[in-house]
């Protein structure tokens, strides 16, 4: 958990989340999370039918890592609100790397709460996801 | 009303934490009172929704992923994800939690439609939003997880 004393507006919190994303990768959330849609591993029906140059990730297979780096930053059982825009699709052979930012800290019903903004970029620089965060302060 | 009932099983949660690179200790835990859940995990529900769409149905010819052909839709289905140019994405997700999710919980989900709207993309033509709100509550009745999601039907493929 955050610390109110030991941080400020404007502090940020970066890490890694994929390094070359595999296929399998896809395939295992594909398997975890329920979601079978053939747009993530199906490369015929992709290219053929749905008119993209290959299969690509879930955009919840990126929110779900992007959820890693705000677990680390934060802390366990400390979100309130965690919500994201998918940007740009993420496809196989991306690298991720995502960074929270402290935009605000405030005080609601008893509590103390940090607001944070986040962004998800690929190796080229693009940004994949966009979004934001609440959580609990101790 | 959807008809989701979901029970919260620690070896799902171990291979949902696996799917998504996240090596937690938390999500791997023996005891099933120490092990709490990634804040995505609930989207997982859809493994207990008989009627899920994106996911083959036992015995069911209809899929349309492809198979012999490029895909196995026999008619042209209108659902979106159903192929063709016009092919549902995935937006935005937003969850907002209200109690922790347990092992051993049971999930329910209600589903209410929310607002819809289109706009023009350079990239992918018209866009035609919705929204969806869903509520998971537990055996108890008590509100877990508001998860709000929106999808968007492209008029043709996203450029990139």
């Amino acid at each position: 958990m955050l610390k109110k004393n030991e941080i400020k507006v404007g502090d940020t919190y970066s890490e890694k989340l994929v390094e070359d994303l595999k296929r399998t990768q896809i395939v295992q959330y594909a398997g975890a999370s329920g979601d079978y849609n053939p747009l993530h591993s199906d490369d015929k029906f992709t290219k053929e039918i749905a008119g993209y140059p290959g299969v690509f990730a879930h955009g919840m297979l990126s929110m779900g890592m992007t959820g890693k780096m705000l677990t680390n930053f934060v802390g366990d059982g400390t979100l309130k609100k965690y919500g994201v825009r998918f940007t740009n699709q993420v496809w196989p052979g991306d690298s991720l790397e995502s960074t929270a930012t402290i935009i605000d800290i405030k005080e609601e019903d008893g509590e103390t709460l940090a607001e944070i903004a986040i962004e998800t970029k690929n190796q080229d620089g693009a940004t994949v996801i966009t979004g934001s965060a609440t959580a609990k302060v101790g | 009303m959807s008809k989701i009932k979901m029970p919260v099983e620690k070896s799902h949660i171990m291979m949902f934490a696996r799917s998504i690179g996240d090596a937690n200790p938390k999500y791997y835990e023996e005891k099933d009172e120490n092990v709490i859940a990634p804040p995505t995990f609930i989207q997982s529900s859809a493994q207990f929704d008989p009627d899920y769409f994106l996911r083959p149905k036992i015995g069911g010819d209809n899929w349309f992923g492809s198979g012999k052909e490029a895909t196995g839709m026999k008619s042209s289905g209108s659902g979106s994800g159903g192929g063709g140019a016009a092919m549902g994405l995935h937006a935005e997700q937003h969850y907002e939690y209200h109690k922790p999710l347990k092992v051993g919980d049971v999930i329910t989900a209600e589903v209410k439609p929310g607002k819809s709207w289109e706009k023009e993309s350079k990239r992918a033509g018209k866009l035609k939003f919705s929204e969806s709100v869903t509520e998971y509550r537990n055996q108890d009745g008590e509100l877990i997880i508001t998860a709000t999601s929106v999808g968007v039907v492209t008029e043709k493929p996203v450029e990139n």
